[in-house]
């Protein structure tokens, strides 16, 4: 039993180890270090045997505001964006479970399929839409809707819509499935009551499905909050969120111990959300 | 139950808003000019000018290569993770390693970015292909152990025992009972690696080296630039790739529910 069980941990284990927990502890000690210019580009942290930490920048993102910015900017959109996965999921993820039962799965096939294909084309594609010149405002203007284009890219309102996009499935799939799960009779007795359907899909429907719904917002929330490729791709620069600051910090001043400072606010920052999310997962999992 | 008009709105308007902006980049893809909102008539130029890019095409290798070594060995490693966490019962620090094992799928890509290319750096390992490959392996390796993990809960262990009862030794029982069990969870999650790879820009773009440049990466640095024909046609090959890809998983994983009901 106890070889069994060194046979099957070993490999995990110290991949684990290699990959994940060495770097993380690597990022923490970096972001005591300050930047220099050298191979590599920081300073060790002993120093002729004595510990040569530095505080300097967490208290640089602390003073400074666009780094805080970047936190609320983060936040915000996020936030938004996770509101608008839960309200567009909810409302699908409802009609896939009013579908006969036979179309269900195919629907659902059908949803999770763009999650498939490419998510840098996916974001690429509403760039083609969205821009001054772009197809919407063409349409648009060609209606007579509006006099002159929109201005919907390098926008908080782009960011928004692009992450939207991007993570809506995610969003889906656990709403279903805790929507899946429930007798339709809850609702038919909320009705029979006098409820009506939309009264008895906010009071029974919506409070049953919860950890499904809490399980959702979190999945995309996390990843949206340190998105990069949606913002620098959809946003401008008054939109700079948390992921794209670490990169400029990181590739264009070659500051990496500023950049860990950030992974390791970033990491703090969503410690709680991903916690809740996998003691949500897990408990799942050992049902 | 027949479904409402208000339903069947909802439905059509979701799906709408997911297909439409995809299957506009395939429509634009064959659109002979170079402006992107006019529909100048049917062409393949654009292809034309994509395969005489050697760029595009050894982009294109590298995420190929890199993705198949990825895939295989995220599926080994977290399919050893998910036979320890369902079959070792209780061990200290059961949730701390399943928790960090998860890491790389809750972690925003950066943080994972930034964290393995600070190892290889510290390591003295130089970057190129091999280092991508291993951070995609450990990103594959989080979502093969859920789903490998969500099967093998499902799966009664007396199977397994049955076949030891009838003479099998351990590694025979394990390889002729649980394998083919699992069969549609690890091409699942293949697969899943494999495509997680094959779309990546963050993590490749912190730990690739001058050389290693993986396509979308490549194609990341066009779209930069703006839109144009030439990323309509690329994309549109891949959504084609990825289309056969997952509909022939999906036939597999049907056949083999079928052929065991």
């Amino acid at each position: 039993m106890t070889a069994r069980r060194l046979g099957l941990l070993s490999l995990p284990l110290l991949w684990t180890a290699v990959f994940v927990i060495v770097p993380l502890l690597l990022i923490l000690k970096i972001s005591f270090a300050e930047a220099q210019l050298a191979q590599p580009p920081y300073t060790p942290l002993f120093q002729d045997g004595a510990l040569a930490a530095s505080l300097i920048n967490y208290s640089l993102l602390l003073e400074d505001v666009l780094y805080l910015r970047a936190v609320s900017n983060s936040l915000l959109y996020a936030g938004l964006a996770t509101l608008c996965c839960l309200i567009i999921g909810l409302a699908i993820a409802r009609a896939v479970t009013q579908a006969p039962r036979g179309w269900q799965p195919l629907l659902l096939t059908l949803i999770i399929l763009p999650f498939w294909t490419s998510f840098l084309i996916r974001v690429y594609a509403w760039i083609a839409l969205l821009k001054p010149e772009g197809l919407i405002n063409a349409a648009l203007l060609w209606l007579g809707v509006i006099d002159a284009p929109l201005i919907m890219v390098n926008t908080g309102f782009g960011v928004v819509l692009g992450m939207t996009y991007s993570y809506l499935p995610f969003a889906i799939l656990p709403i279903y499935a805790s929507l899946a799960g429930q007798s339709p009779r809850l609702t038919e007795a909320a009705i029979d009551l006098g409820a009506t359907p939309i009264r008895a899909f906010w009071l029974v429907t919506v409070p049953l499905a919860r950890p499904g719904i809490l399980a959702a917002g979190l999945m995309v929330f996390i990843p949206m909050a340190g998105e990069f490729v949606i913002p620098d791709l959809l946003g401008g620069s008054a939109t700079i969120m948390l992921g794209q600051t670490l990169w400029t910090e990181f590739f264009s001043n070659r500051d990496w111990p500023l950049a860990s400072a950030l992974a390791v606010v970033l990491t703090l920052l969503l410690l709680v959300p991903a916690m809740t999310l996998q003691r949500l997962e897990l408990g799942k999992a050992s049902r | 139950m027949k479904l409402s008009r208000v339903n069947i709105a909802t439905l059509a308007f979701g799906l709408a808003f997911l297909y439409l902006p995809i299957l506009l980049v395939v429509v634009f893809s064959f659109n002979a000019s170079k402006l992107v909102t006019v529909w100048g008539g049917f062409s393949l130029h654009w292809y034309r000018v994509l395969f005489s890019s050697s760029a595009y095409l050894e982009a294109a290798l590298h995420s190929l290569q890199i993705g198949a070594a990825a895939a295989t060995l995220a599926t080994l490693v977290g399919t050893l993770g998910a036979l320890a966490f369902t079959r070792l019962g209780r061990f200290p620090g059961r949730q701390v390693l399943a928790g960090l094992m998860l890491a790389p799928m809750v972690l925003p890509e950066v943080i994972l970015g930034v964290a393995t290319l600070l190892l290889f750096v510290s390591l003295d390992i130089e970057r190129g292909l091999l280092t991508v490959m291993f951070t995609h392996a450990t990103l594959g390796a989080a979502f093969v152990l859920v789903i490998v993990q969500a099967k093998l809960v499902g799966l009664d262990p007396d199977l397994e025992a049955a076949a030891r009862d009838l003479g099998a030794g351990p590694v025979r029982a394990f390889l002729l009972v649980t394998v083919p069990a699992l069969l549609p969870a690890l091409v699942a999650g293949w697969l899943l690696a494999f495509t997680l790879s094959l779309d990546d820009v963050v993590l490749a773009s912190f730990v690739n080296g001058p050389g290693a440049t993986t396509l979308p990466v490549r194609v990341y640095s066009a779209v930069r630039l703006g839109v144009s024909p030439e990323i309509n046609a690329i994309s549109t090959l891949l959504i084609a790739l990825v289309s056969v890809f997952v509909i022939a998983a999906s036939l597999l994983y049907k056949r083999t529910i079928v052929s065991r009901n």
